[in-house]
This record gives structure tokens, C-alpha cells and sequence, in this order.
């Protein structure tokens, strides 16, 4: 089967600068795909390269085949969500919404039908003759929705479209645009800096950092098998700790803590030498019997979970995760406790 | 977007050569033909002959008598006629800034339905014809007009105030004219002003008048600065006030300049020259002004 | 105790900057329904000098230069937004270039000289290429000057036009040439339209510059009022000055409810 899109070797110069480094990605036809990236990570523009608002300075961009890199937007069957909505201030919902199916000729009675349909699809057949500025920011953002999808693009691409709601409309939304895609079968290219959105809503993930890819892969690949460093680090919360690597045997890589203490894990290619080992704080559990010692420095109240910071043996900081259950025992500022690391806790990293 | 936008880009040369050739042509062009002429030799019937000479800047800075046989001295007459014009240029800006910036603060601070109708209110008479407005002012103050009428009156005054032909119709006229430029960069600057700043000066022990000293006067500097360029560059030409409100103990440079192109009496190259000493005065105010701006950016 | 907001006395400061502004106005508007031959003596209420504007001996002279001036604005404020607008669209988005700063000195030279120097410059230049100081000077020299003002609120609304919404529609299959038209265009009317007021305004307003390239004989209502000022001021003066006011108000408050409803919608 050919990909919705598939981009080999993108580079994007400003002038001296390179945005964009030699990007290769391969999107499945109905994938929710989602680049996510701090900001000034390259994503946005990438985005903006596939919809054609920015010229591909090398490599290819393949929409089911087609080479559209040099194509302008206008001759592209993708759509954006823009991420202020860009709703034609001066046209009514509707007028929006039929905005691309004028453009590509269709007559009056079978856009307003389509348009029609495409609002009640959003739930906003109501709101037909309103003006943008009459609605609320979850209006809004539905309209572009409905308007980006009304000419039924092969690939809709949307840029932090989210950004701009307030958390609970955020978290009605993440489901909503969910269902959508599922019920369309629409390839989305979703843009987002918010991990907790991209871990909630897609199928494939590509991490994102100073215009690379470092990793594409499910949101549980990328949470719990993160290839390198930055991933570890951008995702979720975890304890990144210094590790000396004595010698790998059976894919197993023997090495020892900071501190002294040592410890094995499962690492296929790993080569002797200093490496980076990541430790996610709520796979580990305080034990009497552990033999990894830290002295708890404070102890931070988060509702759900109970967050322990703590220092290693040579000082290192180390945070622990529990749960905020009636059986757990909460320990004291300036106690030692002992840490068990949980089988698979422990993920030794690339940089 | 840094940069603009990709599909404008190649347009933007294009577009741009109307302006460069109506503005070049109708407007620098004749700048630089002035330049020229103030170093040409004046013709008898108001013209130039095509001599090079310095005969105009000669004449304005320097004398050598009724016949010109005397030893060279500088000639005052000009320079005292320049220095005239921007001490009542540099009296109304003042004047303006005093009255201006209270009118300013009090209208940014209005309610933001009402403040709409002040702002209105203050831009109106900017709007009305200058001419109009001087010529309504000349009948207003003359010496059997409405205001001396009134005054005396009220018995406020017994003989009616010799308003017109003063120095201070002058300035009245010319602060008549320019004050709305002084208010409006000011309103902009007070609308953008942080009140909370005010709020956190008061709460670290600042009185009122300590407050609009040490920090609000400062924060609005550039709209301030910004309002006296815009009244003082025009006032310095300024043809109309002193024209028609004042006489010939108050003959400014807007007239000097005017009266060179009337008739056989008229003298082109020294006009030139005159104009020429005016703008570059202007250019000295506009880069001192540039460079302030700067240094208020950068800080 | 007040607020931060409040000083004592910018009220009162604020009332007699209004009183300074408008007092004149309100006396010449006042005194032009004066119906005595003399300008000093109150002659009850009448509509007289409106009467001699039209069909008194100055009436033909007066209409001509109404005339004038209308025409010209007219013609000037509208080649002034044309050009003023292809400026501002190459300023606003055509990004960084070689020559955008000398063309943004360029724009703004009309505004930098005194009135009284464009005056003498354009004199000189007209004279020298040998072109007859008249109508058509007049014309180009109103063009000329017109253009900063129309291309102030063009360039400040086209600045606040955000490039996503051409984006969008050339994401939505138009053409570059249907975004301008459909989407851009529509967005920046409010800033044609008072960008074109003010330069009509101006235009009307000019006295110096006019005075300077008009040539014998020809005159806009301008020249012609300050003609007649210098024999002193006569009723039907105060009558055509309270006509003009009148419709400088009409034309402010056209621009301001234009922009005020422009902005709704930004």
C-alpha cells in the first residue's frame, strides 16, 4: 500500500540558517500522526512545507505518490487547521466553510448542501449565518474544522489547533477530533508541543528536537523504550543518571550507579563506556530490602501521587513516584530509604 | 512569520515603482533643483540666470554695507528672523507639551466608551481647514471681536487688548494649530502605559506628582518626544499664523521665504537658499529625534 | 481616595484646551448667521450671507473654486491610494529586500519637509522643466504630498492583517489572485477607505503649496478665501468657512464610524 505521505531527505535553509535537517518520515493512509517538538523544534515548519506555505529547499514530498514539494498550496489536496483558526472575518460560518468548494468550481446548491453537512457533522447547523467573531473559541475552532474537511482532503494537517482553549474544552476536543478521524478516515498530521496531547490522541508519534526527528513510534514505544537522551527527557518525568558501563554479555549491559551501586539491564547494542541511563520515577518502589540507598530530601504533595525527592550516595538527585494509596507509607525528610528498580525500570540511552 | 510572505516577495519591487517615480520625481527631484538654484544668480523680473555664484548664502549671512564697499560683517536681519521663528516655534511646543499632556492623560483614563467621544472631540478641529481656523481665530481676538467685546463687557477691561499683530497672536495662533499633534502621540503613549506601574510606585510609598515624575513622564517620553517634533518642525515654517495674525515686528521665515517668490520683487536663489537653511534646521531636529528614538528602543 | 488614574486639575486643563480649540469655530459659525452688514454689530438671525455664498458677486468666483478644490481632491486622493496601496502591500509583505529602508525614507520625504520648502521646491521644478503653473500642477503637486497620508492607515491595517488568512484561502484552492481578491482586499477596505479620506482632506486643505504652484489666476477655495481675508474678514467668508466645517465634520465622523466598524471585525 502507498503512504499518505512519505518525505525523504527534507532540508529547509533560511539563508545561512537550517531549519530543518534532512527529514525522512512515512505517514500510513488514516494514521493520526503527531509531530511533537519544544517550540523552534522544526515541526511547525514541516507542517507548513506539506500544506506548501514554505518551499523545500532539498528532498521530496510524496503525497500518495505524487511529488507535490513544488506544487503551490492551492494545487495541494491537503487543508489546514491554522492555529488562530484564520477564519475569514468578513464571510458568515457557512461562507467559510464553503470557502474551498467555491474555489474549486463547485456550483452554489451542492456546496451549501456539502457545507451544510459538514457543520452538522461539528454540531453547529445553528450557527450557519453567524460571523466568526460571534462565536466562542471552541466555536471556532469546529468551524475550521469543518472547513479544512469540507473539501475531504486526503490529508488534513493541523497546527497546535488546541493551543488557543482553555484545558477542559482542550480535553473535550482531544476526543472529539479522535472520533473525527476515525469516522472520516482522514490521514491527520497533527502539530502539538503538549506531550499529554500527543500521547492521548495518536497512533505514531515523531519526536521532534533542532530540526531532527529523534524518534517515531507509538506513544508506549516513546514513553517506555525512548531511544535517546532528549526523548527520555521531553517525555514525561524521568531520573537521568550518569552510568558506567563495564562490559554487555548476552544482551544484558553490566554497570555501575553513581554512587557504587551495580546494576544490569537489558540493552541490545550498547558498547562499554560512559552512557546516560534513564529510570521513569513511578517504576521505582521504596523497599527496606533495597540496596540502592537515598536520603529523602523532601516529600511533594500532588494529589494522585505522592512525588519523593531524594539524593543518591554521591548526591545525585533521584525522584521516586508513589501512589497516593491508603496503604502507602509516606517517608521523612532526611530518612534513608532503600529502592527497588522494577525489571525493565531502567533503560540505558544513545545520546 | 519573520520575512514576510513567500508569494508577495517577487511583487514587492514592482509594486513599489509608482511611489518611487511619483515621490522621486515631483518630490526629491525638486528638493535637490532648490539646492541648485540657491547657487544661481537672481534675475531681475524673479528668475535665475544660470551663474554659479554664492551671492545668495552671502546675502543672507553677511553685510558689507548700504553700498557694499564696507568691510564684511554678519548680517543680522536673517539670522534674527530665523532666530525668531524657532523661539516661537520652541515657545508654542511648550505650550503645547503643558497643556497637551494633561489633556492626553485625562482622556486615555476615561472609560473606554466615552473615551472614543473625547479622542473625537480633540481630532475634529485638526481636521478643519487651517486657513478656516486662523481666520476665525484672527476674528475672535481682533480689536472689536467677540473676546474684547466680551471682556470689557464683564468689566474686566476698559480699552479693548491690541491682540492682533502681537508676538502673542502669533503664538496663540500657532498653538491654535498644532495642538492637536501634540495631544495624539501622547494619547497613544498614555493608552499603552502600564497603570499597574503607577499602582506599585504608589504602594512603594510614592505620592501622586512623584509618581507622574519618576516613572509615568519617563515611560511616555518617546509619545511626548514624538508630539514635539510634530508641532515644532511645522511651526517652525509656519506661513499662515504669522501671515495673518501678525505684522512686520513679527515677520517669521515662512514669510521671508514667501515673499522671495512674489513678483518682480522677489529674489529666487536667495528663497532657495533660505529654504535650503530651513530644512537642513528640520534635518537636525529629525536626526537628534532618530537618535533619541534609538536609544529609547534600545533601552 | 482616588485612583493612580486621577491627577486634580486635568479635568479643568482638558476643558480649556476644548474651549481653545473650539471657540473660534463657534464664533465664526455664529457670527455667519449674523444678520447685520457689519461683523461687529449682532443683527438678529439669518440665513443672508449663506444666500449671498451663492448668488452674491463673489458666487461665480467662489463656485469655481470650489470646483477646483473638489476636483482636484477627488482626483488626488484616489491616485494617492492607488499608488499608496501597491506601496503598502510591498512594505507590509513583500519581507526584507534591498532598497525597503530608502523606500520607507522614500514614502515619508512629503511628510519630513516643510510645507513652505515643498512650496518653493515644486515652483522651482515646474518652472525649470518649462511645465505652465495651473490646474495640472496643482494636480501633481496635491498627488504628491497625499500619499504619506493615504499610506499611514493602509500600512497600519494591513500590518494587522494576519498572512494566515491568505494562507488559508490558498490552502482552500484559490489562486493567489482570488486570496487578494476575496480575502485580502475585502480585510483591508477600511484602511482604503481612510487612508482615501484623509488624503481628500488634506488635499482640501492645503493652502501653501497650492498658493505656490497654482499660476495666475486659477484658484482652489483656499486661495481664494485667503484673497479675500487679506481685505478682511466679510460675512459671506464666515458663511463658505462654516460650510467647509461642516463638511470636515461629515467627512471625520465618515471616517471614524468606517474605522470603528472595521475594527469589529479584525
Amino acid at each position: 500500500m502507498t503512504a499518505a505521505v512519505h518525505l525523504q531527505d527534507v532540508v529547509k535553509r533560511y539563508g545561512s540558517v537550517t531549519a530543518i535537517h534532512g527529514v525522512s518520515l512515512t505517514i500510513a493512509d488514516n494514521e493520526f500522526f503527531t509531530l511533537l517538538g519544544p517550540s523552534g523544534c522544526g515541526k511547525t515548519t514541516l507542517l507548513r512545507m506539506i500544506a506548501g506555505f514554505e518551499a523545500v529547499t532539498a528532498g521530496e514530498i510524496r503525497l500518495f505518490g505524487d511529488d507535490i514539494a513544488r506544487l503551490d498550496p492551492n494545487h495541494r489536496p491537503v487543508n489546514t487547521v491554522f492555529q488562530h483558526y484564520a477564519l475569514f472575518p468578513h464571510m458568515s460560518v457557512i461562507d467559510n466553510v464553503a470557502f474551498g468548494l467555491k474555489m474549486q468550481g463547485i456550483d452554489l446548491a451542492a456546496r451549501r448542501t456539502r457545507a451544510g453537512k459538514m457543520l452538522e457533522m461539528v454540531h453547529l447547523s445553528h450557527f450557519a449565518d453567524r460571523m466568526p467573531a460571534q462565536l466562542s473559541g471552541g466555536q471556532q475552532q469546529r468551524v475550521a474544522l469543518a472547513r479544512a474537511l469540507a473539501p475531504a482532503p486526503k490529508v488534513l494537517l493541523l497546527d497546535e489547533p488546541l493551543s488557543a482553549l482553555d484545558l477542559k474544552l482542550r480535553q473535550a476536543m482531544r476526543v472529539e477530533l479522535k472520533t473525527l478521524q476515525q469516522e472520516t478516515g482522514i490521514t491527520f498530521i497533527f502539530v502539538t508541543h503538549d506531550q499529554e496531547e500527543a500521547l492521548t490522541m495518536s497512533d505514531r508519534i515523531a519526536v521532534m528536537s533542532e530540526g531532527r526527528v529523534q524518534q517515531v513510534g507509538s506513544a508506549r514505544d516513546i514513553y517506555e523504550t525512548p531511544d535517546n537522551r532528549f526523548v527520555a527527557d521531553f517525555i514525561g518525568e524521568t531520573n537521568l543518571l550518569e552510568v558506567d558501563v563495564h562490559s554487555v554479555t548476552d544482551g544484558r549491559a553490566s554497570m555501575t550507579l553513581p554512587g557504587g551501586h551495580p546494576l544490569t539491564c537489558p540493552s541490545a547494542s550498547a558498547t562499554p563506556g560512559r552512557h546516560a541511563l534513564s529510570i521513569r520515577p513511578e517504576r521505582v518502589t521504596i523497599a527496606a530490602t533495597g540496596e540502592l540507598k537515598a536520603t529523602v530530601d523532601r516529600v511533594v504533595y500532588l494529589g494522585t501521587d505522592l512525588q519523593v525527592l531524594s539524593r543518591l550516595a554521591d548526591g545525585s538527585p533521584f525522584t521516586i513516584r508513589l501512589q497516593n494509596a491508603a496503604r502507602t507509607t509516606i517517608p521523612e525528610a532526611g530518612a534513608t530509604i532503600g529502592l527497588h528498580l522494577e525489571e525493565g525500570a531502567a533503560r540505558l540511552l544513545a545520546d | 512569520m519573520a520575512g514576510g510572505d513567500d508569494s508577495w516577495r517577487p511583487l514587492a519591487r514592482p509594486l513599489l515603482i509608482p511611489i518611487w517615480v511619483v515621490i522621486g520625481v515631483f518630490s526629491l527631484l525638486p528638493v535637490l533643483l532648490m539646492a541648485v538654484y540657491s547657487f544661481l544668480t537672481k534675475e531681475f523680473r524673479g528668475g535665475v540666470e544660470w551663474d554659479f555664484t554664492l551671492a545668495a548664502y552671502d546675502q543672507f549671512f553677511v553685510t558689507r554695507g548700504l553700498f557694499g564697499d564696507e568691510p564684511a560683517q554678519i548680517e543680522w536681519t536673517y539670522i534674527t528672523i530665523f532666530w525668531r521663528s524657532i523661539w516661537q516655534a520652541l515657545i508654542c511646543t511648550a505650550l503645547c507639551l503643558l497643556i497637551g499632556f494633561p489633556t492626553a492623560w485625562f482622556i486615555a483614563t476615561r472609560p473606554a466608551q466615552s473615551r472614543g467621544i473625547w479622542l473625537f472631540l480633540i481630532t475634529i478641529p485638526y481636521w478643519v481647514n487651517l486657513l478656516i481656523r486662523t481666520v476665525s481665530l484672527k476674528f475672535l481676538i481682533r480689536d472689536n471681536g467677540p473676546l474684547n467685546e466680551g471682556l470689557m463687557a464683564i468689566g474686566l477691561i476698559t480699552e479693548p487688548l491690541p491682540l492682533v499683530n502681537t508676538n502673542l497672536a502669533v503664538q496663540l495662533g500657532l498653538f491654535y494649530s498644532y495642538l492637536p499633534f501634540m495631544v495624539l502621540p501622547i494619547y497613544a503613549a498614555v493608552e499603552r502605559y502600564n497603570f499597574a506601574l503607577s499602582e506599585a510606585a504608589a504602594d512603594l510609598y510614592a505620592s501622586r506628582w512623584t509618581t507622574l515624575r519618576e516613572i509615568v513622564l519617563p515611560v511616555v517620553k518617546p509619545g511626548m518626544i514624538a508630539g514635539c517634533i510634530l508641532v515644532f518642525v511645522p511651526a517652525l515654517g509656519a506661513f499662515l499664523a504669522p501671515d495673518l495674525l501678525g505684522g512686520a515686528k513679527t515677520f517669521m521665515i515662512g514669510s521671508l521665504i514667501d515673499e522671495q517668490f512674489k513678483g518682480s520683487q522677489g529674489n529666487w536663489p536667495f528663497g532657495a537658499a533660505a529654504s535650503m537653511i530651513l530644512m537642513t534646521l528640520v534635518l537636525i531636529v529629525l536626526v537628534f529625534y532618530a537618535r533619541a528614538a534609538s536609544r529609547e528602543g534600545a533601552a | 481616595m482616588k485612583g493612580v488614574r486621577h491627577y486634580p486639575g486635568f479635568l479643568s486643563i482638558t476643558v480649556l484646551c476644548l474651549t481653545i480649540l473650539y471657540a473660534p469655530l463657534i464664533v465664526i459659525m455664529v457670527y455667519s448667521f449674523n444678520g447685520s452688514t457689519s461683523i461687529t454689530q449682532w443683527g438678529g438671525l439669518s440665513l443672508r450671507w449663506y444666500g449671498e455664498v451663492f448668488t452674491g458677486p463673489e458666487a461665480s468666483r467662489f463656485g469655481q473654486a470650489a470646483w477646483n478644490s473638489i476636483t482636484i481632491a477627488l482626483m488626488a486622493s484616489t491616485a494617492a491610494t492607488i499608488i499608496a496601496t501597491a506601496a503598502a502591500l510591498a512594505m507590509v509583505k513583500g519581507g526584507r529586500f534591498r532598497g525597503r529602508s530608502a523606500s520607507f525614507a522614500l514614502i515619508n520625504l512629503p511628510l519630513m519637509v516643510p510645507e513652505i520648502v515643498t512650496a518653493v521646491a515644486s515652483l522651482i521644478f515646474f518652472t525649470t522643466i518649462g511645465l505652465t503653473t495651473g490646474y495640472g500642477t496643482i494636480l501633481i503637486a496635491h498627488i504628491t504630498f497625499c500619499i504619506p497620508f493615504a499610506y499611514l492607515p493602509l500600512a497600519a491595517r494591513l500590518e494587522g492583517i494576519e498572512a494566515t488568512y491568505e494562507q488559508a484561502a490558498r490552502d482552500l484552492y484559490a489562486t493567489r489572485a482570488q486570496a487578494f481578491r476575496l480575502i485580502l482586499l475585502p480585510l483591508l477596505a477600511p484602511g482604503v477607505a481612510s487612508g482615501w479620506l484623509l488624503a481628500f482632506i488634506i488635499s482640501l486643505d492645503d493652502f501653501i503649496i497650492t498658493n505656490f504652484v497654482k499660476g495666475a489666476g486659477m484658484e482652489t477655495l483656499p486661495t481664494a478665501i485667503f484673497g479675500s481675508v487679506k481685505q478682511g474678514i466679510k460675512p459671506n467668508i464666515m458663511a463658505i468657512s462654516t460650510l467647509m466645517l461642516a463638511a470636515s465634520v461629515l467627512f471625520v465622523t465618515a471616517a471614524y464610524l468606517i474605522n470603528r466598524k472595521g475594527r469589529q471585525t479584525p
